[in-house]
Parts: structure tokens; sequence; C-alpha cells
């Protein structure tokens, strides 16, 4: 017993000390540099102010920001839809199946996200594979313009987050007790009826999990815009990128980025709060 | 009290190579408590997932109240199930859970809430309709399933082993209450259990089953007390199994030598010259006579034995005994008030005693395995 006190302790300390060096530490600076002013010769100069915020509120960057939710909810919406029912086909596969169903849904972690957005690219571009399926299928007789558009970018975001919507939803469908829908067949309850009143409530914080996963970084995927979308939309996340990279204007990205992720917090908040809601009332 | 709610006919069902139900035909009467009675593994939830829909039969028949069911899925059945998990739904509240078959047939609004709140009553849950399941006991939960499938008035309630999870205690007071409850209704209740206790205690008839056969099928009595093979006699109490042999034969009475006596039995079966015989004597039958007690010309027509082990058990003393021609018996003797003879019962391990018991309250099965 002795010893494994020095271990939790280290195990313990390591932990607290990543969190606090590359996670508080870094958020803090980020929120400090939002209220300070913009340097001439320094990145940030050490006077107050909220002069950054105040510029957020323009509505140009409003459009960014509207654009970006736009996008990523309509990303984590597609995710749902699709998700959902490869989760629940995925529950009702034999079990020796499934282990190796899943692998096949985590393997694309494995190749960084920024070189299979690439991949996107050579497939969706004017003489790229999938046009030339289409062509020489016949089904088309001009090559589409897919690159550059928002279909692109949203298809982009939608391969690289599905993942992050399946494995929640598929975590809460296989704990699923078949029995309970066994038990509303047995009181007279058809499919639909199942699904809205059992199956849906009782997976709803897995929908929610894997809402939060695909829409809080969908927000801030700023290379998915910049390779399948062109220039042409700007984003919360490239918006603040450009601010660090391009503009040197730290404070004003920093500002940026405090939003974003206040907004984030809220979500979590607010996610936090209705798991909390549904596990009150489940079984012990 | 007569016609058959329930039809079973030539019912087989095998899971892969798993054969789980062989040939099971089955008459159940309207407003009748069966029970299906057999160890785990034997068929017997195999039925109630069969009359409740769950299950299709690979050959046979199945009809309820005269309606064939091959084709009819469970929510169309007018049978419900009394899951032996429960399986309440544990994001609704008691009220949702007892209301979601009724508002599937129509009912809203202050109708909706009387004949739920009805069904509460009944199962005396009235105050606890706005608690989630999660909030209450083993016990209310199995009330509030049963609840659930009663508010619905089906034609048959089938149970799956509802009473499992519960303490000692509270599964003899739900035992009590499911007796009484489906008296009040008149719904035909069909109920699997493991525990022979509960089902001669609360049904109206027991299908014994093992290995997917029904082994007999008959009132709790007929069961206990004629038990046609030695599986029944065995799973249901406790039995003594005798080795015998018919020496004369004139049916229906046959002298049976049992060691060094012969004894003159009553069977229903036909037995010829030679045969080999069980006789099963349950251990409340079998009569113990101290050292002391009879005359020598009666100890005569006694076993001789040993008292091996004394266990007391407040209402009854069971006796292990060793016949001294080698069999173990076991005996329960019950403290007898009128007993001039005192009630002594502090038998010792090792004394000497005689065994006999009252002849035709046994019961002959021929010789198996």
């Amino acid at each position: 017993m002795r010893i494994r006190e020095p271990f939790k302790l280290v195990a313990v300390g390591m932990i607290g000390f990543w969190l606090i060096a590359f996670a508080l530490l870094p958020n803090l600076l980020v929120v400090i540099a939002s209220v300070l002013e913009r340097g001439s010769d320094e990145f940030v100069a050490f006077a107050l102010t909220l002069d950054s915020y105040r510029r957020l509120l323009d509505p140009l960057y409003l459009g960014v920001l509207l654009d970006s939710l736009w996008l990523a909810g309509v990303t984590t919406a597609l995710c749902l839809l699709l998700g959902y029912p490869f989760a629940y086909l995925l529950t009702r596969m034999p079990a020796r199946w499934r282990p190796a169903l899943l692998l096949l849904v985590i393997i694309p972690f494995w190749t960084s996200s920024l070189v299979r957005t690439y991949a996107m690219v050579i497939i969706l571009q004017t003489n790229g594979w999938l046009n030339q399926i289409l062509l020489g299928l016949g089904l088309i007789t001009e090559p589409l313009e897919l690159l550059y558009t928002e279909p692109a970018v949203i298809a982009g975001m939608l391969y690289t987050l599905l993942p992050f919507m399946i494995l929640p939803l598929y975590a809460v469908l296989e704990k699923l007790d078949r029995r309970l829908i066994e038990a509303a067949r047995d009181l007279g309850a058809g499919r639909v009826t199942i699904f809205r009143r059992i199956i849906l409530p009782l997976t709803l914080p897995g929908i929610i999990a894997g809402c939060m996963l695909t829409f809080l970084p969908g927000l801030g995927m700023f290379y998915v815009a910049d390779l399948l979308g062109g220039a042409r939309t700007l984003l919360v996340g490239n918006l603040i990128r450009d601010q660090f990279l391009s503009a040197r204007d730290w404070p004003f990205g920093a500002a940026a980025s405090t939003l974003l992720t206040g907004l984030m917090l809220l979500l979590l908040w607010a996610y936090y709060l209705s798991s909390r809601r549904a596990s009150r009332g489940a079984l012990p | 009290m007569n016609e058959p709610v329930i039809e079973l006919r030539n019912v087989s069902k095998a899971y892969a190579a798993n054969t789980v139900l062989r040939n099971v035909n089955l008459q159940v009467c309207t407003g009748e408590f069966l029970t299906l009675l057999g160890p785990s593994g034997c068929g017997k939830t195999t039925i109630l997932r069969l009359l409740a829909g769950f299950e299709k039969p690979d050959s046979g028949e199945i009809r309820i109240t005269g309606q064939d069911m091959r084709t009819l899925p469970p929510e169309q059945r007018h049978v419900n199930t009394v899951f032996q998990s429960y399986a309440l739904f544990p994001h609704l509240t008691v009220f949702e859970n007892v209301a979601f078959g009724p508002r599937l047939k129509g009912f809203k609004g202050a109708a909706l809430g009387e004949r739920v709140m009805d069904a509460l009553r009944m199962v005396k849950l009235e105050d606890f309709a706005g608690r989630k399941p999660g909030q209450l006991s083993g016990g209310q939960q199995q009330r509030v399933a049963i609840a659930r499938a009663v508010v619905n008035q089906p034609q048959v309630l089938l149970l799956d082993e509802p009473l499992s999870a519960l303490d000692y205690k509270l599964r003899k007071a739900m035992q009590l209450e499911l007796k009484q409850l489906q008296r009040r209704l008149g719904i035909t209740f069909i109920f699997v259990t493991h525990d022979q206790e509960e089902a001669l205690s609360m049904s109206d008839r027991v299908a014994v089953m093992n290995a997917g056969r029904i082994e007999q099928f008959g009132t709790p009595r007929q069961i206990y007390e004629a038990p046609e093979n030695l599986f029944v006699a065995r799973f249901v109490g406790e039995i003594n199994n005798l080795p015998g042999r018919v020496v004369a034969a004139a049916p229906p009475r046959y002298d049976i030598r049992l060691h060094d006596r012969v004894i003159n039995l009553r069977s229903k079966y036909v037995f010829g010259v030679g045969d080999r015989v069980n006789i099963l004597i349950r251990p409340e039958d079998l009569r113990i006579w101290r050292e002391d007690e009879g005359s020598v010309e009666e100890r005569a027509a006694l076993f001789p034995a040993a008292v091996e082990e004394v266990i007391y058990k407040g209402s009854t003393v069971d006796l292990a005994i060793r016949l001294d021609s080698g069999e173990l018996l076991s005996t329960t003797q019950f403290f007898n008030e009128d007993d001039q003879a005192l009630i002594n019962l502090d038998f010792r391990e090792g004394e000497r005693v005689f065994v006999d018991w009252v002849h035709d309250w046994e019961t002959i099965l021929p010789h198996e395995g």
C-alpha cells in the first residue's frame, strides 16, 4: 500500500501539471491578451482596453460568427442524421463483428485530419476522381465545380467529424436495454412510438454528447474551410488564425478566441445540466 | 372456467442446435392460475415468450381465445407481460409507466388519469405516481410492473419469475397479493418460476417442465402426492427413494420386496413379477419409533436405523437417518401437542430408531435409470 501513495502523487501531479501548463495557462494568456492593446514593436502593449471586443461587435464579424454557426450546425445535423442509424445498425450486428466494425470507424484517426482533407481535395477537384467516375459512368457530360463550394466544406467537415458523432451514440445505444423495447411492444407500441418514447429519450445524452463533439470542433476547424472552401468563406477559426499569423493583431484574435471559448463553455454547461437531469431518473 | 383461453399444440422451438421445446401441448382455462415450474433452461420462459409474441414456434400451433397467433406481433396481442427484470422505463415516472399502454389505446385526460390511478391504488402505490422507477424499492418496482401490465386489462397476464429478485418475506407477501389480485380480476395468469413452494401455494394447476417437455400437468396436490415420474417426484419437494422388486402381482395391489421383507402396496401402474420399482415416500410420511416405543412384535415389521443428523427447524425437526441396509432417508417430524408421549423430539445423533410409513401414502413408480 505504501508504494502506491507516491505513485498516486506522481500520476495526479503529472496530469495536474499538464492541464495547468498546456490548458489553463495558455487560455489565461489568451484572455489577458484580449484586453490589452495592440503593440507597435511587440505583439501586445500592456494597457488595458476593451477595444478588441468592441470591434467584434462589427456586423462584419457577426456575419462571420453566424456563418460559422451555420456551417457547424449543418455539419452536426448531417452527422447526427448519418451517425444515428449507423450507430444503431452497429449495435444490431452480431457481437463478434462489432469490434472490427468499430475499428473501421476509428482507423481514420490514425491519419492526420489535415492529410485526409488534402485527400478530399484530390477527390473533389475539377479533374478529380469523383468527376472522372461520374463522367465515366456517363451521368454528367461536363465536370462539376465541386471544390471551393460550401457543400465541399460541409462534406469535408462531415467526413472529419462523423466518428465523433458515431462513438458516443454507439456507447448509449449499446447500453440500451433491449428488454425495455420488448416491454414497450408488449404494451402495444409500434416502431415509431418505441423510437419516439423509449429509444430517443434514453439515448438523448449520447445525442447531445455527439453534437457537442461535432459542433464545437466544427466552429474552429479552419483548415477544412481553407482547403475545400478556398478563401470564399471566412469562419471564426480562419478569422482567429489570420489575426495571429497574418494581421498580427493578437489582442483582436485573442478576443475572438475568448468569445468562441466562452460560447463553447456555455454549450458544455447546458450539456452538463441536461445530463444531470437525465441521470436523476435512471435506475441504479 | 372451462373453455381454453390458451392452447399450445405440438409446439417445438430450437435456437440453432439447441432444442428448447419438444412437442409441447398445453391448455389453459379462462381465469386459471397456471404455473410453469422447472429448473433453469427447461423451456418455461420460452413458452411465455411464444405467448407474448417475442419468439415464433418452429412448428406447432398457438391459439389465444381461439385465434391463431402465428402472424400476430406482440403489440397486437391481448396479453401483457410482467418481466423478470421489471423492465420499467427509467426515464418515465411511475404514472407515465403505467399510462404507457392506455395512452396507446387512446385514453386521454381524466379517463386516462382515473384508469392509471385505479391500477396504482390496486397495488397500493397511488402516492408514488410522480416518482421515477430508480427512486423505488425492488418490491415497489415489482408492483409498478404489475400495475403497468394489468391496467391494459389483458386476457392473459404472463409473469416471468416476477418474485425472484425479492427477499423471502416480501416474496411471501407478494405471493399472497398476486393470488388475491388474480381472484379479484379473473384474468388468466401464467406464472413462471423455479421455486416449487411458490408453484404449489399459488397455482390452480402446475405444469412441471424439464428439458423442453412437460413432465406432469395437474393440480398442486396431484403433483405433490402423485408424481408421475422420478423427475417430478424429486423436483417438487423432498422425497425418499427406496428400490424394490415385485414378487407377486394382483393389480392394483402388489407384493413388493424391500430388503428382507415383503410389503403389500398399491400402484396405478401395471407391473409383472420380477419388475424393479421405486418406492417414493415424502419425509413427512415417514414415522420414527424410538427404541422404547411399541412392542417387540410391532417392531419386527419396522426397519431398523440410526439417527445421523438432527436439524431443528422450529415447527419441525428434520432427521437424516441411515437404514441398517444402507440407505440415507430424510424425515420430518412435527411437534404434536396432542401426543401424550410428550413432544419428545430431542433425538440424539447416533441414536437407534425404527422406521416405517403409513402404507398407501407412498408412490410406486417403474424403475428408472
